[in-house]
């Protein structure tokens, strides 16, 4: 926990974050040891500190337990559909250009059945901030092989263990063209809540990918331990390594995971091309987008 | 209130079905669409993609049409009226978000120009195959409504019907056209902006803090609030209370599914509209839709000439299926006369709501081309035959 919350939460006796939170919906459905609320306090604080306007930001989960994010925050919040959490965003975001849109969702929402979506979006550099919690492993189904499980592992779709090769994310983003990309564990709750603060920075897509353990599943079926032992596997074999070339990023089993901010680059964003374009080839017939309320 | 008169291209046109559809989205305020190319309803936003640009909105084109159909949805709870544009295999991938589109409550419109199917069927031939997937596609319970246009100037008009009763009723819309009425061209008349009546979205005018996503009182249908506005709503698919607040619990289950189909079926007969012609005495009454109704009509024409006694009854809403008006003809005529663009779907609704009280007969056509009216007359003849049930 960073040293300021600390301090915060010894001052006034309430947790600043609460103030992002549905409270009213807590106890949460995560399990002891799970990474996702972790990551979510990372996210909180980021917001905090970076100051945004929580009014004019939307946050849009998929299915899954990442997906459940979106259901205990207190913001203009949707659960969408397994996979489609960034279209929607898209929408979203190209309706009303002045919010902030947070996808927020897990490793198979966004990588298996939003696949398709998450190369197009960073292929079009749509402005959006992307957050994968990657726990290796489909969760909220039961523990089965997902597209970014290490090879080797055991999961309940592959109870002799997994030989697929397993997606890089970073690398896949940076190749589709995202603008920001970076990587960090739930053991770097700080580094993580500046990489958040820093992607709100950036206009265009931004994905940031949290390693997060799943003691229920992953964690227990592999034998490596509950959530404890898989932070302090996490502090022994995390490697700070900013700028690292996303092709050598790739994880494996129980091996190094290089973390850092890897690309920070700037690009057009689609509506800002989209614009252009239009301004170009419609000089004064282009009308400019109203807000589009319509009531 | 009245259309925008920036969306509305007022003045006689020559124009095709699939045109029509999008001056229709445009006079209706719709300013975003998302699709992906699929013969033969492409036209309708490429329509789109070059007018709404000086109109003042946005056209995206998506990977997929499971992306356009979310896409157009995450656009309304931004604040835009929203469509997508597909046919039979793009219409398939489209359920998963007519189901989440019903659930969410979310005002929207799907053209769905239809082809020839099972599969990819006959990409540009017509058919009236997809009527069952309109109503049923989706998984679990819920109620849709349907228009289907029988003429480009009904392409027009009735897709301002689309958006005005999806934001009447907070729920998706479905556009049943089919390829002939897509692709046919005549006039259309487009009327000034003034004449052109518009339902505004149900915006709550509560405080954030009084304001509950689902809560409704009435009529069933919850009042909405835009991302961006201060309300801090949570949207899910999954079943949910007044709070849009997810509860897994059977009476939560059972309130919400039977209110998604109450709001619709409550009011059907007056979301119910359909054009009747000589019911009175008529002995057999072809119930027709699209463009079939018009075929339909060359051999109500001939048998009327025979001396027959022939009723017109076309149907503009599919669904809610016009229940009512069928119950209540089939306690006077001997029969109806189905013909459609399928193997048999309308006519199990019009079996089923005539409840013995009057014979049905199909006139099938398995899609690809029009019936011939001489198949159409034949079944009249048949059907004037027998006797009063």
């Amino acid at each position: 926990m960073p040293e300021s919350l600390i301090t915060d939460i010894a001052n006034t006796g309430v947790n600043p974050v609460d103030s992002i939170l549905r409270i009213d919906r807590m106890p949460h459905i995560w399990c002891p040891g799970c990474g996702i609320g972790t990551s979510v306090n990372s996210f909180a604080r980021a917001l905090i500190d970076s100051k945004i306007d929580l009014g004019s930001l939307a946050l849009v989960s998929g299915i899954g337990c990442t997906g459940r994010v979106a259901g205990y925050v207190k913001l203009d919040s949707f659960h969408t559909t397994h996979g489609r959490a960034i279209p929607f965003a898209t929408g979203l975001k190209l309706a009303n250009p002045k919010l902030n849109v947070v996808v927020y969702s897990g490793d198979g929402d966004l990588s298996a059945i939003g696949g398709n979506h998450l190369i197009h979006a960073a292929r079009r550099n749509i402005d959006l901030k992307v957050i994968c919690v990657n726990n290796l492993i489909y969760a909220m189904t039961g523990g089965q092989t997902a597209p970014t499980t290490p090879a080797h592992s055991t999961t309940s779709t592959n109870p002799y263990g997994t030989f697929e090769p397993s997606f890089n994310l970073p690398h896949l983003v940076e190749a589709a063209g995202a603008v920001y990309v970076a990587r960090w564990t739930t053991f770097h709750v700080r580094q993580l809540a500046r990489s958040i603060s820093e992607a709100f920075q950036k206009k265009g897509f931004s994905f940031i990918e949290v390693i997060s353990p799943c003691p229920t599943l992953y964690q227990r079926r592999n034998k490596l331990g509950d959530g404890l032992d898989t932070m302090k596997y996490y502090k022994e074999k995390s490697k700070v390594r900013h700028g690292t070339p996303t092709s050598e990023v790739g994880l494996i089993m129980a091996g190094e995971i290089i973390v850092g901010k890897f690309v920070d680059r700037d690009r057009p964003d689609y509506q800002t091309m989209m614009r252009a374009q239009y301004c170009e080839s419609l000089g004064e017939r282009f009308v400019e987008q109203e807000e589009m309320v319509c009531s | 209130m009245k259309a925008d008169p920036r969306g509305v291209l007022s003045g006689t046109h020559f124009m095709d079905g699939d045109h029509a559809c999008c001056e229709g989205a445009l006079a209706a305020g719709a300013r975003f669409a998302a699709g992906y190319p699929i013969t033969p309803s492409t036209e309708v936003v490429e329509r789109f993609a070059s007018r709404v640009p000086a109109v003042g909105g946005t056209f995206i084109q998506m990977e997929d049409e499971l992306a356009a159909s979310i896409t157009l949805q995450g656009a309304v709870w931004g604040g835009a009226k929203a469509f997508t544009v597909t046919s039979g295999p793009g219409f398939s991938l489209m359920m998963e978000h007519i189901g989440y589109a019903a659930m969410t409550e979310t005002p929207c419109v799907f053209v769905d120009v239809q082809r020839g199917g099972p599969s990819t069927g006959l990409p540009t031939l017509p058919a009236q195959a997809d009527m069952m997937q309109a109503r049923w596609g989706s998984h679990g319970d819920y109620e849709i409504i349907a228009l289907c246009p029988n003429s480009p100037q009904e392409c027009f008009d009735l897709t301002i019907t689309a958006f005005n009763l999806a934001e009447e009723f907070r729920v998706p819309v479905m556009f049943m056209m089919d390829e002939v009425v897509g692709h046919m061209t005549e006039k259309v008349v487009i009327p000034p902006a003034d004449q052109i009546e518009i339902t505004p979205r149900r915006h709550t005018r509560k405080s954030a803090h009084e304001y509950q996503p689902y809560g409704t009182n009435g009529d069933g249908v919850p009042e909405m609030a835009h991302a961006g506005e201060g309300y801090n709503f949570h949207i899910t698919g999954l079943t949910h209370d007044e709070r849009g607040y997810p509860n897994l619990t059977p009476p939560v289950q059972d309130k919400l599914v039977r209110r998604l189909q109450t709001k619709i079926s409550n009011a059907a007969d007056r979301i119910a509209r359909f054009e009747e012609e000589q019911l009175e005495g008529a002995d057999v009454v072809v119930v027709s839709y699209g463009i079939t109704s018009r075929v339909a009509q060359r051999a109500i024409e001939a048998a009327r000439e025979q001396r027959l006694r022939v009723g017109k009854l076309r149907l503009i809403t599919a669904w809610p299926f016009p229940e009512t008006k069928i119950r209540e003809l089939a306690t006077k005529v001997k029969a109806f006369v189905v013909p459609e663009l399928n193997l048999g779907q309308m006519v199990r609704e019009v079996e089923r709501a005539a409840a013995g009280q009057a014979k049905t007969f199909a006139v099938s056509h398995a899609g690809g081309g029009v019936h011939k009216p001489e198949e159409i007359s034949k079944a009249i003849v048949e059907a004037s035959k027998c006797r009063k049930v």
